[in-house]
């Protein structure tokens, strides 16, 4: 496993407690060894109530993983934490390593995470905002002083939202449908052009054609991202992301390429929730 | 056709026959409509009778003076000549310092209850802010006779002239009583409006809001200041014209400070007179009819004031509502 094509025996040293999951070296294999995020031993509590299990997961370079799992499994919890975002909720605790290129994040200005981890939430919340400002709010307040209207079109063009609003950029966001508005905010977490877009549910209130348009973009985007993404839609998972993690009872149950993880869970577990049988 | 009516009526339910008028009263809509509407139809009522009573025993100095009144000087019982204007601008003057005191006092306030202080903190102050909105404006008077005119005297008066006495509003001799002490004493009245609205406000804003900024690389005063803040926007505004009204109307707390004395001066140092201090203080005393009808005449043009106010503080919320899309 270590040899795979890490060769890096610090790498290998932090892999080692995920051997229990096999998994991970496939996927090591399959994303050429770069990964962006290694967890190692994750807990995460809610005051007393542990949400998130001695979770290890790694999150390959330029590829999309999705987490699937019944509600209240901790897959956005555990999401959340991958940007901090968790620390705005009182009287929570995280444990255990999350490494972002090797550097601990939990060390890390949370700040500058967050320009670096981009987020769009399970609602569209775009800001009560022009189009433009909405994009140009990351740029402006992370002191951007170039020409901001050109990263303004080129991440709404990212997000696949350029054609639709060029014309209206100075409208209220507001005055966008559903799936634009979400596209805006993809677009809006891009203008900072993240090295990660966490994804937490962005399609559960889309109709089923602005879904494939956003699961379309997200094949687009991960030549110059990676992208995780939180869903309760299987389907979803199977069409759009390269590895899948099932999540249950805030515990990790198996990890591995999507094609995989579909056609053959290893896992019982895993095998009842694809096919329907519970969750 | 009437044979396809008897049919379904005799299919229908028994209950379900013709709804006479007894039974829709016994349905109980019918009997809530009435009511609500009936209550809704007197605040239209008591309005119009204020605005009629106030016009019908407005009407000698109505007659007598015109549209001059609003411009008039001078305030004479013994000649009787009466003009409003030196208490219309007493009484906006003591409205504006107020406000000027209270928004940036209430709003910070507001913005640390609902933001950074532990809730539990943030609940018990919230408490203790809406008794303070219930004490009577005679205590706040008398908080002004004792504090705030003795600290006038001594501190505030003598600091703001040593600082800013090159402006006009700060020249002048300093009595202790005048538009900046009871405009003081009105925004420690006020202060709690803004405070209690304004945090429930910000306390409705969507944390999704919050996160989006947050999750962009905001910091925590960023998200407030850019994105929480500007999206409570109406609800603070509303909380300043709650806080407004009761400035322009306030009368008590505002004649035992403002000096009463019917002038218009630039300097905030002097003493004034607000048109509910003056219509308080007079009418008791108010010897002859057109002495009585120009006070009431003044009850009628602190309607009106109020009134354009409102609706001038609508019309800046509309506005601002629809330039909330635009460029910021």
């Amino acid at each position: 496993m270590a040899s795979t094509a890490h060769g890096n025996s610090a790498a290998a040293a932090r892999l080692a407690p995920e051997m229990k999951h096999p998994d991970n070296s496939a996927i090591v294999h399959e994303s050429n060894g770069k990964l962006r995020f290694e967890i190692s031993h994750l807990n995460f509590f809610y005051g007393p109530k542990q949400a998130v299990f001695d979770l290890n997961l790694n999150i390959p370079k330029n590829r999309v993983t999705a987490l699937i799992g019944p509600s209240g499994c901790g897959k956005s919890t555990f999401l959340r934490t991958l940007n901090r975002m968790n620390e705005t909720i009182r009287n929570t605790r995280v444990e255990g390593e999350i490494l972002l290129d090797g550097q601990d994040i939990l060390q890390m200005d949370v700040v500058g995470l967050r320009r670096r981890v981009g987020m769009v939430f399970q609602r569209p919340n775009p800001f009560p905002k022009s189009i433009y400002e909405n994009v140009a709010y990351g740029l402006r307040i992370n002191g951007y002083k170039g020409r901001l209207h050109d990263l303004v079109e080129h991440s709404l063009r990212r997000a696949a939202l350029w054609d639709e609003v060029k014309d209206y950029l100075h409208k209220s966001a507001f005055a966008l449908s559903g799936g634009q508005q979400q596209r805006l905010c993809i677009a809006r977490a891009l203008a900072v052009d993240p090295e990660v877009l966490l994804l937490d549910e962005p399609c559960s209130a889309l109709d089923p054609v602005t879904t494939a348009k956003i699961e379309e973009l997200m094949f687009h985007l991960k030549d110059s991202c990676t992208l995780a993404i939180v869903t309760h839609n299987m389907q979803q998972a199977a069409r759009a992301s390269d590895f899948t993690a099932f999540m249950l009872d805030g515990k990790l149950i198996e990890h591995s390429e999507t094609s995989k993880l579909f056609t053959t869970p290893k896992d019982p577990r895993t095998e009842a929730y694809i096919t329907g049988r519970f969750g | 056709m009437s044979t396809t009516a008897t049919t379904i009526e005799h299919a229908a339910p028994p209950h379900a026959g013709p709804r006479t008028f007894i039974r829709r009263l016994a349905d109980g809509d019918a009997v809530a409509h009435i009511v609500t509407l009936i209550f809704a139809a007197t605040i239209l009522l008591i309005t119009s009778l204020l605005v009629y009573e106030l016009w019908i025993n407005s009407h000698l100095s109505r007659a007598k003076f015109g549209f001059g009144f609003f411009v008039t000087r001078v305030w004479d019982p013994v000649f009787d000549n009466f003009g409003a204007a030196p208490f219309i601008y007493g009484t906006l003057v003591t409205a504006v310092v107020s406000l000027v005191i209270a928004i940036p006092l209430g709003l910070a306030a507001a913005i640390f209850l609902a933001e950074l202080a532990p809730r539990r903190l943030s609940d018990g102050i919230a408490f203790l802010i809406d008794l303070l909105a219930a004490v009577p404006s005679v205590i706040y008077g008398l908080l002004g006779i004792f504090i705030v005119v003795p600290l006038m005297r001594t501190a505030i008066g003598p600091a703001l002239k040593s600082t800013l006495g090159f402006l006009p509003i700060f020249k002048g001799p300093n009595y202790g009583v005048g538009f900046l002490t009871a405009g003081i004493v009105l925004s420690i009245m006020i202060v709690p409006f803004i405070i209690s609205v304004s945090r429930e406000v910000l306390l409705t804003v969507p944390r999704e809001q919050r996160e989006a900024a947050l999750a962009m690389g905001a910091t925590r005063w960023e998200a407030t200041w850019q994105v929480v803040v500007p999206w409570a926007r109406t609800g603070i505004m509303g909380s300043i014209f709650l806080a407004l009204a009761r400035a322009l109307g306030e009368t008590m707390a505002v004649t035992m400070v403002i000096g009463n004395d019917p002038k218009i001066v630039t300097s905030l140092f002097a003493p004034g007179y607000t048109i509910a201090a003056v219509i308080a203080n007079e009418f008791t005393e108010a010897t002859g009819d057109l002495y009585l009808s120009a006070l009431i005449e003044l009850g009628l043009v602190l309607f009106l004031m109020t009134f354009i106010l409102n609706g001038l503080a609508r019309l800046l919320m509309i506005a601002t509502e629809r330039g909330g899309g635009r460029h910021a």
